[in-house]
């Protein structure tokens, strides 16, 4: 079994309301805070042969699932 | 007599309504479940409608887009069937990919419920038949996730193919282009944030909506 960090967040050019308005409440509250991204993790238990096929697993559950990739982008990290 | 099968997945709420609509113009309204399959030949249109279908987690749509009875929506969009989505319906054809673009979180955040002016741009063949190009329209919208995205090139796309079904007078969400529904590069699949099956008698603010089913 093989353990994935799915890390999801808005791209770059889309407006990321729900990051503006954290940004805003951590501004307001006397931060320096410069930019505040808010998105979501995803954490998968794959059942595969090798490492290389779970991966493969991964990424394509991340791109026709987890992810709407006309909006966000997501990161793969392999978790012990 | 027309036979519409209305989609209904977990957490669907408007799909009373939407059958009361269906009915009320003289058609055939059949249920049709998230889990079971169906042959399009039975049918002679579709309607998804409104709600939170799986209470709106991971994004709105995302996962009833993934249900067993999408694939036999989009066998029948492949062979040209008439398909509308409202609200979370919309939403949900979008995360499918029988519509361009994306309904993203209303760019001040919040939830909305209130009457709206439409502009119809370019008529569907099927829902929205009676309707001109340019006529206004009044109904209510009731969504948090209702700010349409698609990239500037899809934009283009769009706009040069005459997929844009209608927009917001005011735009009350932050929509691309004040877009409120949009068709497929078909133009058989159609989608729209705002809720015609709830402007079907005067008493209920507007009779606007039967003119979509």
């Amino acid at each position: 079994m093989f353990k994935f960090g799915i890390r999801i967040l808005p791209r770059p050019e889309v407006l990321d309301t729900q990051g503006r308005a954290v940004e805003a409440t951590l501004k307001s509250l006397g931060h320096s805070v410069l930019e505040t991204k808010v998105g979501r993790y995803v954490q998968l238990s794959i059942e595969a042969k090798d490492i290389a096929q779970a991966q493969a697993t991964a990424k394509k559950v991340s791109e026709e699932v987890l992810c709407n990739m006309l909006i966000e982008n997501f990161e793969i990290e392999v978790l012990k | 007599m027309r036979k519409v099968g209305v989609l209904r997945f977990p957490g669907t709420n408007c799909d009373r309504d939407i059958w009361h609509a269906v009915e009320q113009v003289g058609d055939t309204p059949q249920w049709l479940w998230y889990q079971d399959r169906f042959n399009p030949k039975d049918f002679d249109s579709f309607i998804v409608p409104g709600g939170f279908s799986y209470g709106d987690y991971l994004r709105s749509g995302a996962l009833a887009a993934h249900a067993p009875v999408m694939q036999s929506l989009k066998e029948a969009s492949e062979l040209g069937y008439p398909i509308f989505g409202v609200c979370n319906g919309f939403q949900i054809l979008c995360e499918a990919q029988l519509l361009p673009g994306v309904l993203m979180r209303n760019s001040h955040l919040r939830f909305l419920d209130t009457m709206v002016d439409l502009t119809v741009i370019n008529a569907h063949k099927r829902f929205g038949q009676k309707l001109e190009k340019g006529q206004k329209v009044h109904m209510p919208i009731a969504h948090a996730d209702g700010c349409y995205y698609v990239s500037d090139d899809d934009l283009k796309r769009i706009q040069d193919n005459q997929q844009i079904y209608c927009t917001y007078v005011r735009n009350p969400n932050g929509s691309v282009a004040d877009i409120a529904g949009v068709m497929n590069k078909n133009k058989n699949v159609v989608g729209m944030m705002p809720h015609p099956e709830r402007a079907m008698y005067e008493w209920m603010g507007s009779c606007d909506g039967q003119k979509f089913f």
